[in-house]
């Protein structure tokens, strides 16, 4: 067990963990973080994403050691009031059915159109392919990403 | 069925309100002031301060209940669904037997009930107001939470007008609205649930947390039907966090299972002890069990003549000439559910009292509110359990199951604190009942006019009813694993359906769109070989088989036009079709291909028609259609479930994967809600896709696929 300090949200933490533990327990069971989901422990399903100084990372998958003092956004972090523009669209789309993937993939959708403000078809099957929606919301994810890209300023 | 007038009157206390709903014996409407009594299903409560909260009995799981139920009685009611608070019912007892949402049942199997509570309400509410203006009802109108008055500028307040309402008979027979009068059903209102769904603020089973609560992880006998014989739990009691090693027992269906659960400060430090524990298994033999050899075993069973389930006509007195019949064989693979929240539970037994917080499709059968027997598994009285039933990350039919709360409970009741249990994805891929293979045997023949005068289907499997329950009879038809092939509208004169049961030790489990998943797979590929065994168009080959008018009829000529069925494609381009009527409701594909330059099928464009009689919110069901599109190429290509040594082989979406974005079609969803049988959404859009993309890679590369899992790679 060791003390770590932790930066998420723009908010300090700090916490008493096996250094070794992911960060996805470390926000959801000590920060009490709950957005952010396991869906695979694995890296392949997406649903642990979550920013780590603004890019998107797996965090069921990265020692919660490593980030230490890092900047981590999680879904929670994104807006207090669904104010992002990928929010937006995704209400905008009406795009979860169960909702339980949605956190990470607002989160890669988010990370891609800040890097890229007009992401074409191919772009956005690339940054969002390591992402699955069992209810298969895809063609509706796509859409609320090209409808942010055109709502950005 | 009785309508009583009944009231319990306590003006005095604060939960003084106006209560509509159901009676236990059915939806004759009864309305209560303060306290229902217990045998009374309220659906709606409007309070003094105009407050009005509607109950969905119905879980959310992505399929919209958590709108379209509420949207049924407010339509009615006319209030606008933002004025309204719903409230999701968590399986307690007042609200009866009817907690559960499965097999696409919840509007279909409500659609008018719910809309009368409604409109009853609003009958009163409005005579209540006629009264206290001392004009005729037929000068009063309700509208937007108010009843207003057409001879002057008076309104009241539903909230109101409820003393008053109360002391009036509830109608039988309320009116309901005209389609054309109605500003909330068949429009495409944005969701309630979707805010919080985009915000992380839904809470599901997973993330539920509560004082004092401790975490657990169980490890189960990788060889299916291992029994527990031992553990040695020294190494694991010394990591860090871990508490407890006991015991975990579970039932699925007639199968009762048993693994040892590390309970832990943490799921971080439950996993590290687990890591860690010593079991030995007794696998009684099951450890040589291979799926191919049982995939042998259903082939060789398809010799036998099964029961009898359809037997129209009499195809055995049809004479064939030789080159005038077709036979066919089809087969279909063991698929997992994969929700996305793997499977999890609190549970926190206090003596005698058992609370639970989960995500499950059954709330009334976790708390025995309806007929079912959970409590008797775990040994606790129906009126001692509470239940906290939370939104649902992904359903599919895999939370119709309670093993994970039954091991829940188990383990709960070995230790002081609240218990989390969490399945990791491999503990759900690997221990979850799943949707059993069907082996399909068909025959076809014709007439000497081309005309098909015989058709046969028969289906080798596991019962689905023999896994779930113990006093299965195998010498009658497992009406679950034969859904819909004896259900299709196609006029041909003999038909005969039959059922080959096949034993199995591993659990089955009802997956969205059940058996008509895998068999409608083996019925429209075969009906696709038999047009083109005569030389006909699919399609209307289909349709002349559909003489009379049907819903199936109307389904088929609305794709004809809605894919341009008539128009023929650009070269390279090859198209198929398949439909599908089943208990759930109709749906039928059309599917667009072509083939890629390294010789690999490219899925151009889906066009679906889904018939649903009457369509609360259109959007809603093109995001179903369009999802179950996506879950049914997974099921299609990707592969499924086998089982090496016997083992699940497949633990995680690495092994088992799912369609991604770049692997999605294009979906163009079309609705027919023109009247007609009310039918479900959740589930028709899966069975005929399969099918319709087995059709068009025929009709383009010759190829006829007839296993499932199949390769988009051409060979
Ligand atoms: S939970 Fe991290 S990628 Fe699936
Ligand atoms: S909305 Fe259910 S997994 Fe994506």
């Amino acid at each position: 067990m060791a003390i770590i300090n932790l930066k998420i949200n723009s908010k300090d933490y700090s916490i008493d963990v096996d250094p070794q533990m992911p960060l996805l327990w470390a926000i959801r069971d000590f920060v009490g973080l709950k957005g952010t989901k396991y869906g695979c422990g694995i890296a392949q399903c997406g649903a642990c994403t979550v920013h780590l100084n603004g890019q998107p990372v797996r965090s069921c998958s990265l020692p919660v050691a490593a980030v230490a003092n890092k900047n981590i956004t999680t879904i929670e972090g994104l807006s207090d009031d669904n104010s992002h523009p990928i929010q937006k669209a995704w209400i905008e789309e009406q795009v979860p059915q169960c909702g339980y993937c949605q956190s990470g993939q607002i989160m890669a959708a988010a990370a891609l159109l800040s890097k890229n403000a007009s992401p074409n078809d191919a772009d956005i099957d690339a940054a969002m392919q390591g992402h699955i929606c069992r209810c298969g919301t895809y063609p509706r994810i796509k859409r609320a990403i090209k409808k942010a890209s055109e709502n950005k300023p | 069925m009785v309508s009583r007038r009944q009231f319990i009157k306590n003006t005095g206390k604060a939960s003084f309100a106006l209560w509509l709903g159901a009676t236990s014996n059915g939806f004759a409407n009864a309305a209560f002031i303060t306290d229902a009594p217990s045998n009374f299903t309220p659906f709606v409560k409007i309070e003094k301060n105009g407050k009005i909260t509607i109950f969905n009995t119905k879980p959310e799981m992505g399929q919209g209940t958590f709108q379209s139920v509420p949207a049924l009685i407010a339509e009615e009611l006319e209030v606008s669904l933002d004025a309204i608070t719903i409230v999701q019912t968590s399986g307690e007892k007042q609200f009866g037997g009817g907690q559960a949402a499965g097999g696409s049942s919840s509007i279909r199997g409500n659609y008018d009930a719910y809309r009368k509570i409604g409109a009853a309400a609003k009958e009163m509410l409005v005579k209540a107001a006629s009264v206290k203006w001392g004009i005729g009802i037929e000068s009063c109108y309700a509208e937007n939470g108010s009843v207003h008055s057409k001879l002057s500028k008076e309104h009241l307040s539903y909230g109101d007008l409820i003393e008053e309402a109360s002391k009036l008979e509830v109608p039988k027979e309320p009116k309901l609205k005209n389609k054309s009068d109605f500003k909330i059903i068949g429009k495409s209102i944005q969701r309630p649930d979707v805010p919080l769904k985009v915000s992380g603020k839904a809470e599901y089973g997973i993330d539920v947390e509560v004082p004092n609560m401790v975490y657990a992880t169980v490890f189960r006998s990788p060889v299916i039907g291992g029994t527990l014989k031992s553990f040695d739990a020294d190494a694991t009691l010394k990591i860090p966090g871990v508490i407890k090693v006991v015991e975990a027992k579970t039932t699925v269906g007639k199968y009762q299972y048993s693994g040892v659960a590390v309970i832990a400060k943490s799921y971080w430090a439950a996993l590290q002890g687990r890591k860690v524990l010593k079991v030995e298994w007794d696998t009684n033999g099951y450890e040589n069990f291979n799926l191919s050899d049982y995939e042998n075993k259903l082939r060789n069973l398809s010799k036998e003549a099964g029961v009898l389930d359809k037997n129209i006509g009499n195809v055995e007195s049809v004479k064939t000439e030789p080159g005038n019949s077709v036979e066919s064989f089809y087969e279909t693979p063991m698929v997992a559910h994969h929700t996305l929240e793997p499977m999890n539970c609190i549970a926190h037994v206090n003596g005698e009292m058992l609370t639970i917080w989960t995500s499950t499709q059954v709330p009334s059968a976790i708390t025995g509110s309806g007929p079912n027997d959970l409590h008797s598994q775990i040994g606790m009285k129906p009126e001692n359990i509470t239940l906290h039933s939370k939104f649902i990350g992904g359903g599919f039919g895999r939370r119709l199951y309670t093993d994970y709360v039954i091991e829940a409970v188990n383990i709960a009741k070995q230790i002081e604190q609240p218990v989390k249990v969490i399945w990791s994805r491999e503990d759900t891929t690997q221990h979850s009942a799943v949707r059993p293979m069907t082996f399909s045997q068909l025959k076809g023949g014709f007439s000497k006019e081309g005309e098909l005068i015989s058709f046969q289907h028969k289906v080798i499997s596991p019962s689905y009813f023999d896994s779930v329950g113990p006093n299965f009879d195998k010498t009658k038809v497992d009406a679950i694993m034969i859904e819909g092939i004896g259900e299709q509208a196609y006029q041909i004169p003999n038909i005969k359906t039959s059922y080959v049961y096949a034993d199995f030790h591993v659990p089955v489990a009802a997956w969205r769109s059940v058996t008509s998943s895998t068999v409608a797979f083996a019925h429209e590929c075969f009906i696709d070989e038999l047009a083109h065994k005569v030389k006909k168009d699919p399609l209307d080959f289909r349709l002349q088989m559909l003489d009379k008018d049907s819903d199936t009829k109307r389904v088929l000529l609305k794709l004809k036009e809605v894919s341009n069925w008539d128009k023929p494609l650009p070269k390279g381009k090859g198209r198929g079709v398949a439909q599908w009527e089943f208990f759930a409701g109709l749906c039928a594909h059309v599917v667009e291909v072509s083939v890629t330059k390294d010789n690999t099928i490219k899925i151009d464009k889906v066009y679906a028609v889904i018939d649903l009689g009457e369509v609360v919110n259109p959007d809603n069901v093109k995001n179903q259609i369009e999802g179950s599109i996506v879950m049914a190429l997974t099921a299609a290509i990707k592969t499924g479930i086998t089982i090496e040594n016997g083992k699940i082989k497949q633990s995680n979406f690495h092994d088992n994967p799912m369609i991604r974005m770049h692997e999605t079609p294009e979906i163009e969803v079309h609705i027919l809600a023109d009247g007609g049988k009310i039918k479900g959404v959740g589930e028709p859009g899966l069975p005929p896709f399969a099918p319709a993309l087995a059709n068009a890679i025929f009709s383009i590369s010759g190829k006829r696929i007839k296993k499932m899992p199949f390769d988009l790679k051409l060979s």
